[in-house]
């Protein structure tokens, strides 16, 4: 077998000894796939009067997107990810690309630039830098794993994550800017970065949060939106303002309380009648709350806890360490995005415009989950690979 | 595969921790996110289904026609008609206060309106009550209103709607009783008067429509909507009719009233038909009158100002309850039973009547120096002595405690209100030595009380006022029997079909005992006065069917011009109706408010006056 500096090569894994059912990690591809249904059903349900005489806009959309996700997803699943380590330069000047293109080329949507038009659909840059961003730390983390204990490591892996970071917050998108922040805090996390660092890091949030929120509008410089600061202040105190930010949630907590234990169905009223705003995209789950009830937020949480109990275990089976760090990348994206998205819509957290994985409707979202989905298949399916050359473990099987 | 052992890596216990941490934290969210469902969802769905029904579901208010108002034969007088108001929605107004400022501008171009005036009513509307709609105009054309609904964008907020406005059919016929109608004020709302109210409602402001507002006020139908975020109008889920208000019969009678006003004829004056046996009033009026119909839709400062202004001779103002007259000799009745009553006089005592009196050093004379010589009550209620009274006056000053007229004069009603049924009505005043001379005290006036002011009390004059209504309910008093009625404008609560539901109950009338011998001069000597030859409305009543007992009055007013007064019994001699006329610029009581009587009297009994040869002998 001709070995490469960077892992196996793809043929190892492609001769065909091992039955693919094996190779694939069949409860992620399941959950996956059960929650862009719960996601096709829901918005089907949800937005049937959106757009008059066309009740099923944005099901066909989403069946299209999720269509495309999952092929991506199979395609990548059987790729080699170790090549993405050789391509890190590459795909990180990339990434940065597409983003400062969305400044330029973008187009406007409710006040912010954060897609380029293609035409058959709306590129979100910030959605695609997520899964580039898992890839190309990953790599640079590996590259520099010897030397991981050096503070000047965790500045530099922390650098190249603020760049796309802050260019994205500045779209501005201050959801994505997070999850990048998730994610390299994930990779380093996983990588073994020394707990001392992440309590400097710690530290050094504390005070660039204070700076932002309290210090620097004090100075008259306004470093966040206006509506970020009503977000966050609205979190706070919602009932200041009904009528702003506030009521979005506030209608959320309605909708997803009045679903009760088993759902209002067809009398969910605070969904069709338009008074939950954003019901296909960032306020869905309240959707699943009110039209299914607790039974349909449990499934979907279930969906979800499952998925990320199949990424961890990913995490610890690969074959190597580039795997590990992405599959922590991964999970960190996926499960900050679940809890900051269904925190915000039952209340406990504050609107920062993330999306729920694979259940909001949005193109960029729904292809970027499957394709980071798609990694984690590979990395599994090269893990499962390798562990049979090694001899078979009947207790694997 | 050496090559891939190095790349394999066992999962060394710092990876197995770290990835532990990470399960930790996810164990931890999902857990909380869990908790906060169950909390939401399974511990307070109820809750929460509530809010979100209310969100959705909205009560809209609709409003009741009113009861109308009929007379005493069910004939119409006041009714409904449907107007179309232009009303603004406070949520699709635009946001942003210039866009509004525009939006008023155009609207005030299409309703003729300034746009200071719709901006500043819609916001103090939206004040008092944020989410309801906000009236601009009450009675809008349709085709203005076809207007606004064809140019709907230009417009955003702005929606019509169907109101009930009250129409009065018969213009300015019985104008004063009714009173109006409008929207109910927040003060309004605060009160017991107005329990179930709500804001937007219109209800009785003034008049009759105020006195008996509960019952003619309906009760407003709801019907339950279901609304998008929006605002928009899904489906309707549950509509309660509007109940009508009760109808109203009046004991007016419509065609009496008519032909009082039309006697007054513009001129100012007043006039007030009752039913000496129970209080009950045919007609009240009061001139110059004005159309109720410009009160109908919202009242214009304007308007009001051109009826309450003294050149337009304050036409709001309902002189047969709020009007402040000086009596003239019709008070004589008054003086006649309080000294029948106080033992200065009997029926027969005589009196010399020389022409004149000296009092105190004034000279009170008769009117126009007329001696009629020696005569007793009957003949000098007939000839209207002002000598015979002026004696009486100085008998009641130095009598007792000097109070006999003025106690009278109260039990008989007037100086008080008389407890109609209507809104403001007013007391008047009967003069005492301590009213007076508390004033002079006061220095707002030049004397004190001496004898000559209870002369002058005793024919009517001087510092007395009082009103029609007041003068009817002394001569019912007589004319029954003692009993001091209070006038009733309504008679009967009535289904809409006229059925009636609950008849209104005079209250208790106050009974006085007066001597039956007394009682009988008194209406003998009034009978005397129209029908004796040198009566003083003998002339009046020559020839008419119906035979009355009346006195003129004539009462000197500062201002040079008399004013001339008559009350009328009538039929005589078991009198049935009691009618007060009365013109403030009238001259001798003979000359108008006379011949206006009869032509009430002739309504009543359904007889032709006849041609009227005005003028009688004297006051």
């Amino acid at each position: 077998m001709q070995a490469s500096p960077y892992g196996t090569s793809v043929k190892g894994f492609r001769d065909g000894a091992v039955p693919r059912f094996i190779r694939t990690d069949v409860l992620l591809a399941l959950a996956s796939v059960a929650l862009i249904g719960c996601s096709i059903y829901t918005i089907a349900s949800a937005t049937s009067g959106d757009i008059p005489g066309d009740p099923n806009f944005f099901v066909y959309r989403q069946a299209a997107y999720a269509g495309v996700g999952i092929v991506l997803m199979l395609i990548l699943s059987r790729v080699d990810y170790s090549r993405f380590r050789e391509w890190k330069a590459g795909l990180y000047v990339a990434m940065i690309g597409l983003i400062v293109m969305t400044f330029a080329l973008g187009s406007v949507a409710r006040g912010s630039r954060r897609a380029i038009d293609l035409g058959f659909i709306s590129l979100q840059t910030s959605e695609v830098g997520k899964v580039l961003l898992v890839l190309t730390l990953s790599a640079f983390v590996v590259d520099r794993m010897r030397r991981l204990g050096e503070r000047e490591t965790t500045s530099r892996v922390m650098l190249l994550a603020l760049v796309p970071a802050m260019l994205v917050i500045a779209q501005p998108d201050l959801g994505s800017g997070l999850v990048y922040l998730a994610i390299v805090t994930a990779v380093l996390f996983v990588a073994g970065t020394k707990w001392t660092h992440f309590a400097g890091l710690g530290a050094l949030a504390a005070v660039a949060l204070a700076v932002v929120l309290v210090a620097a509008p004090a100075a008259g410089v306004e470093l966040l939106k206006p509506y970020q600061m009503d977000r966050l202040t609205a979190f706070v105190n919602p009932t200041e303002n009904p009528a702003g930010q506030g009521y979005q949630q506030a209608q959320s907590l309605v909708a997803i309380g009045a679903g009760g234990k088993t759902g209002r169905g067809e009398q969910a009223t605070q969904t069709k009648l338009d008074f939950l705003p954003e019901h296909h995209t960032d306020f869905i789950f309240s959707v699943v709350g009110e039209e299914f009830g607790f039974m349909g937020t449990a499934l979907v949480l279930s969906l979800f806890a499952l998925l990320i109990w199949r990424c961890l275990r990913i995490l610890t089976m690969s074959k190597n360490l580039y795997g590990s760090l992405i599959a922590g990348g991964v999970t960190a994206m996926l499960m900050f995005q679940v809890f900051v998205n269904v925190g915000m819509t039952v209340g406990i957290m504050p609107i920062t415009g993330v999306t729920l994985p694979l259940m909001s409707y949005g193109g960029s979202s729904v292809i970027v989950t499957f394709m980071a989905l798609g990694l984690l298949q590979s990395i599994h399916a090269q893990a499962r690979e390798t562990a049979l050359a090694k001899g078979p473990n009947p207790a694997l099987i | 595969m050496y090559l891939d052992s190095d790349n394999r890596r066992a999962l060394t216990p710092q990876l197995a921790l770290r990835v532990a941490v990470i399960g930790g934290i996810a164990l931890v969210a999902f857990g909380l996110v869990f908790f906060r469902l169950w909390y939401l969802q399974v511990l307070s769905g109820d809750k929460y289904r509530n809010v979100a029904q209310a969100n959705s579901v909205r009560p809209i208010k609709v409003q009741a026609p009113r009861g109308e108002i009929v007379d005493r034969e069910g004939r119409v007088l006041v009714k409904n008609r449907t107007g179309l108001a232009v009303k603004v929605t406070p949520e699709k107004l635009p946001a942003d206060s210039g866009a509004r400022s525009a939006l008023y501008a155009r609207l005030g171009r299409v309703l003729d309106m300034s746009p200071a005036r719709i901006e500043k009513s819609v916001e103090d509307q939206l004040k008092a009550l944020p989410f309801a709609p906000a009236t601009v105009k009450s009675d809008v054309p349709n085709e203005l209103i076809f207007y606004l609904l064809e140019n709907k964008e230009d417009f955003p907020g702005v929606e019509p709607e169907q109101v009930f406005l009250r129409r009065y059919p018969h213009g300015e016929v019985g104008a004063h009783l009714f009173g109006y109608v409008s929207e109910v004020s927040q003060e309004q709302l605060e009160s017991e008067l107005f329990r179930g109210v709500a804001l937007g409602d219109r209800v009785g402001q003034a008049g009759i429509e105020l006195e008996y507002d509960r019952f003619l006020r309906g009760e407003n139908g709801a019907s339950r909507i279901r609304v998008d975020a929006l605002g928009n109008l899904q489906r309707t889920l549950r509509r309660r009719e509007p109940k009508q208000g009760r109808q109203l019969k009046l004991a007016v009678d419509l065609d009496v009233q008519r032909v009082g006003q039309e006697q007054l004829g513009g001129a100012a004056g007043a006039f007030a038909v009752m039913d000496v046996r129970n209080g009950e009033v045919l007609a009240l009026g009061s001139s110059p009158s004005y159309d109720p119909n410009v009160f109908s839709k919202v009242i214009r400062q304007s308007d009001y100002e051109r009826l309450t202004s003294e050149e337009n001779g304050q036409q709001l103002l309902n002189r047969a309850t709020q009007g402040d007259y000086p009596t003239g000799s019709t008070f004589k009745l008054i003086t006649a039973t309080a000294a029948l009553e106080g033992g200065l006089i009997t029926p027969d005592t005589v009196q010399y009547d020389g022409g004149s009196l000296q009092v105190g050093g004034v000279n009170f004379t008769n009117a126009g120096g007329v001696v009629n010589g020696a005569l007793a009550l009957r003949q000098a209620l007939s000839v209207s002595s002002d000598v015979f009274f002026y004696r009486l006056g100085v008998a009641a000053d130095s009598a007792g405690d000097g109070l006999l007229i003025q106690q009278w004069a109260k039990k008989l009603g007037l100086g008080r209100p008389t407890g109609i049924d209507l809104p403001n009505d007013m007391p008047g005043r009967v003069p005492t030595p301590a009213w007076r001379n508390k004033l002079f005290e006061q220095g707002l006036t030049d004397r004190a009380w001496s004898v000559g002011d209870n002369v002058n009390l005793s024919v009517g004059q001087g510092d007395l006022s009082a009103n029609p209504l007041q003068l009817a309910v002394a001569y019912a008093a007589i004319a029954n029997g003692g009993k001091v009625v209070q006038p009733r404008l309504g008679k009967r609560i009535e289904d809409a079909s006229g059925r009636p539901l609950q008849e209104l109950e005079a209250p208790r009338a106050r009974t006085l005992k007066i001597d039956p011998a007394n009682r009988q001069a008194i209406l003998d000597g009034l009978r005397a006065a129209a029908s004796e030859p040198g009566g003083t409305s003998t002339d009046v009543f020559a020839g008419f069917e119906i035979p009355i007992a009346g006195k003129t009055g004539t009462a000197e007013k500062t201002n040079g011009i008399d004013q001339s007064w008559y009350a009328a019994l009538a039929p005589y001699p078991n009198p049935q109706y009691v009618v007060v006329a009365t013109f403030e610029q009238g001259g001798f009581g003979a000359e108008t408010a006379a011949p206006a009587a009869r032509a009430i009297i002739a309504e009543l009994f359904g007889t032709k006056a006849g041609d009227l040869s005005a003028g009688g002998s004297q006051d």
